[in-house]
């Protein structure tokens, strides 16, 4: 399995967007491991500087990451503090949220879902 | 008229199309401090370059997607006009003895030094040849487009456009 | 009160709602503007590259910039946004069902109604399009350009129209190589200018080509792509093998059209616009004569013209409304169509400049 292991990162320096602005940094778990991620950017774009290839596995265990980005296609799909289904492009990272890999359409966790509240 | 088959096929003018709308300048008016050389062959609704000369040297007119058409006796190579035409289409060449220079766009970093040695490259992005990077200015209005002189051998002036990418694995 | 106090409705914060909305204040109107995302300006924030056109329609000025002037100037303007606001329903008597953050869900009765929902990116299929590392070429471009995160280091760029073509040249601003731009159709897409600054940065075009297959285990480790026949059938004997980790797709946008599906607007079918759209008239007045459709959503096609069907849309709606005078609104939309004009010329601009005009006499006839 490599599908932690990925080409991706934070581009820091860009000759048109200037040096990447300082932002809070808060941790998210995904699959219960702590990583990194900035305030204000989607699950996506942490799971991606993270290197984070496979977001989910359909019910056929095909893997799945984004693929339109911006809340259309449900692709980027994954259990969030124990809610299944969520678009991980247009859902902001929160201090201490809980990303899992959603197998096929996922489960309610109501119990995470309940402690969370 | 042409249909562009070499833009439209490879991505890039050839030098036919660009002798066809006028716009291949011959290396007598490259010499000394050179001429401006707008490499815009489509009908595009824009007229950046036009507004941008403080000398009214560039024409664009009505419809906005008219090719621009240059005149030599008003234009100062000033190079306002570089970094201001969306598409980074426009560069300035110079021929002197056997040596020639290309002032071109850039928005790629790293951008590289005065001094530098690195590789020219011609429309299509083969590498010709080296050159010298002579000057890099990055000034407000730019507006993130910087505008590098690079020197290299005059046998290469019709072809050389731009340089190489560099330390492309950031 | 004029119109009972019933504000304009205007749902999508893109640069043509944005128009719209600014145009509707600025006369006095009410106005409400709403938007799914938590940051308004649509896909404006991802454009980092300088417009074309002329000064009045902001050539010159890079799209994200372009988007934070008109952020400024509707928060100057006072306009009444709201972020995290999902449209989901309108009934009849235009009543506007948006449910807010998730949670909360309440209804708002518009005086008029201007729908600016965009467009969504076309999806292409072929054995292995499901992989992670396959992606859209604008979702490829959020991430590089919004969140700045680099989803790979070599792509594969799968159209040539200007989309494909400006994300290629992005995404080596960006940091990554463009292992090649492939094109079906035999010449290429998108502006000279745009294929001619990625070409000199060594990145290979193929005309009539096109991708058989993404290969990989759990993501994409290879492309393998092929020259067609001019009916588009693969030709054996041409496949190359390309090593890259990612596949972007720009294959065209189709509008997105619910809402106006929703509020009765009549469809009509421009496959040069994008598909399927509502009809509009040159007031981008749908066939509800209260509903206004902007932007992608009534033709694929930039977001400058979006800004100025905003801009004729808000117009013409704070009249209706009571709030502007037959002679300004006159002049004002015959300025805006100018404008609107210049950018739909040459040889680009020609085909969707007589797409519109059909679109027009459709309307007419509805």
């Amino acid at each position: 399995m490599n599908a932690e292991k990925s080409p991706g990162s934070r581009i820091a320096k860009h000759a048109v967007l200037g040096d990447m602005p300082v932002q809070k940094e808060l941790t998210i778990y995904f699959e219960g491991k702590p990583l990194k991620a900035l305030e204000g950017e989607p699950i996506m774009a942490a799971l991606v500087a993270a290197g984070v290839t496979v977001f989910r596995y359909t019910k056929k265990g095909s893997p799945r990451r984004m693929f339109c980005g911006i809340g259309r296609c449900t692709d980027c799909v994954m259990t969030v503090d124990g809610v299944p289904g969520v678009r991980t492009c247009v859902t902001e990272v929160r201090e201490g949220m809980r990303v899992e890999r959603q197998q096929g359409v996922g489960n309610w966790n109501i119990q995470a879902e309940a402690d969370h509240a | 008229m042409s249909n562009n088959e070499a833009l439209k096929t490879t991505g890039a003018p050839s030098l036919e199309e660009l002798r066809a709308v006028g716009q291949l300048a011959s290396e007598e008016e490259m010499e000394g401090r050179g001429c401006l050389c707008i490499e815009c062959i489509e009908e595009i609704p824009c007229n950046p370059c036009q507004t941008s000369c403080p000398q009214g040297a560039i024409t664009v007119g009505f419809p906005i997607t008219n090719l621009p058409v240059i005149d030599r006796t008003k234009c100062t190579v000033c190079g306002l006009c570089i970094p201001a035409c969306p598409g980074l289409a426009i560069t300035i060449k110079s021929v002197k003895d056997d040596r020639a220079r290309v002032r071109f766009p850039w928005e790629y970093l790293p951008y590289p030094s005065v001094g530098d040695t690195v590789r020219m490259v011609d429309r299509l992005g083969r590498e010709l040849c080296d050159g010298k990077i002579v000057s890099i200015i990055n000034p407000e209005r730019n507006n993130k487009t910087a505008v590098i002189t690079a020197e290299f051998p005059r046998k290469f002036v019709q072809d050389a456009i731009s340089i190489a990418r560099r330390n492309i694995d950031v | 009160m004029r119109n009972d106090g019933k504000p304009a409705v205007v749902v999508g914060a893109g640069p043509a709602g944005l128009c719209a909305a600014i145009e509707l204040k600025k006369a006095g109107a009410p106005v409400v503007l709403m938007d799914e995302n938590a940051k308004p300006g649509g896909q404006l924030f991802k454009q980092i590259h300088k417009f074309f056109g002329s000064r009045e329609h902001k050539a010159g000025i890079r799209g994200f910039d372009i988007g934070k002037e008109l952020l400024a100037e509707s928060l100057r303007l006072g306009i009444d946004v709201r972020l995290k606001t999902e449209v989901v329903g309108i009934e009849s008597g235009l009543k506007v069902w948006a449910v807010e953050d998730r949670s909360k869900s309440y209804t708002l009765d518009a005086g008029k109604l201007i729908l600016a929902t965009g467009a969504t990116e076309n999806a292409l299929s072929f054995p292995g399009w499901t992989l992670p590392g396959v992606m859209t070429a604008g979702c490829a471009q959020t991430l590089i350009n919004v969140h700045r995160v680099l989803p790979g280091k070599k792509v594969l760029m799968v159209g040539s129209g200007n989309v494909g073509v400006i994300v290629a040249y992005q995404l080596m601003q960006a940091g990554a190589r463009v292992a090649a731009v492939i094109e079906a159709l035999p010449r290429l897409g998108g502006y000279g200018v745009h294929t001619a600054k990625v070409r000199r940065a060594g990145v290979a075009f193929h005309c009539s080509t096109t991708i058989l297959r993404a290969e990989g285990k759990e993501g994409v480790e290879k492309a393998v792509i092929a020259k067609i026949d001019e009916k588009f059938r693969p030709i054996p004997g041409t496949e190359q093998i390309l090593d890259v980790d990612t596949i972007c797709l720009a294959v065209g946008l189709t509008p997105s059209i619910e809402l106006s599906c929703l509020a009765g607007c009549r469809q009509i079918y421009v496959p040069e616009l994008g598909g399927n759209m509502p009809a509009h008239d040159d007031y981008m007045r749908s066939s509800n004569e209260s509903v206004y459709v902007v932007g992608d959503i009534a033709g694929v096609e930039e977001a400058s013209t979006a800004m100025e069907e905003g801009r004729l849309a808000g117009l013409h709606a704070a009249w209706a409304m009571g709030y502007m005078d037959d002679q300004t609104m006159k002049t004002r939309t015959n300025e805006t169509r100018e404008r609107l004009q210049a950018l739909r010329q040459g040889v680009f601009g020609q085909k969707r400049f007589a797409a519109k005009e059909r679109i027009l006499a459709m309307r007419k006839d509805a």
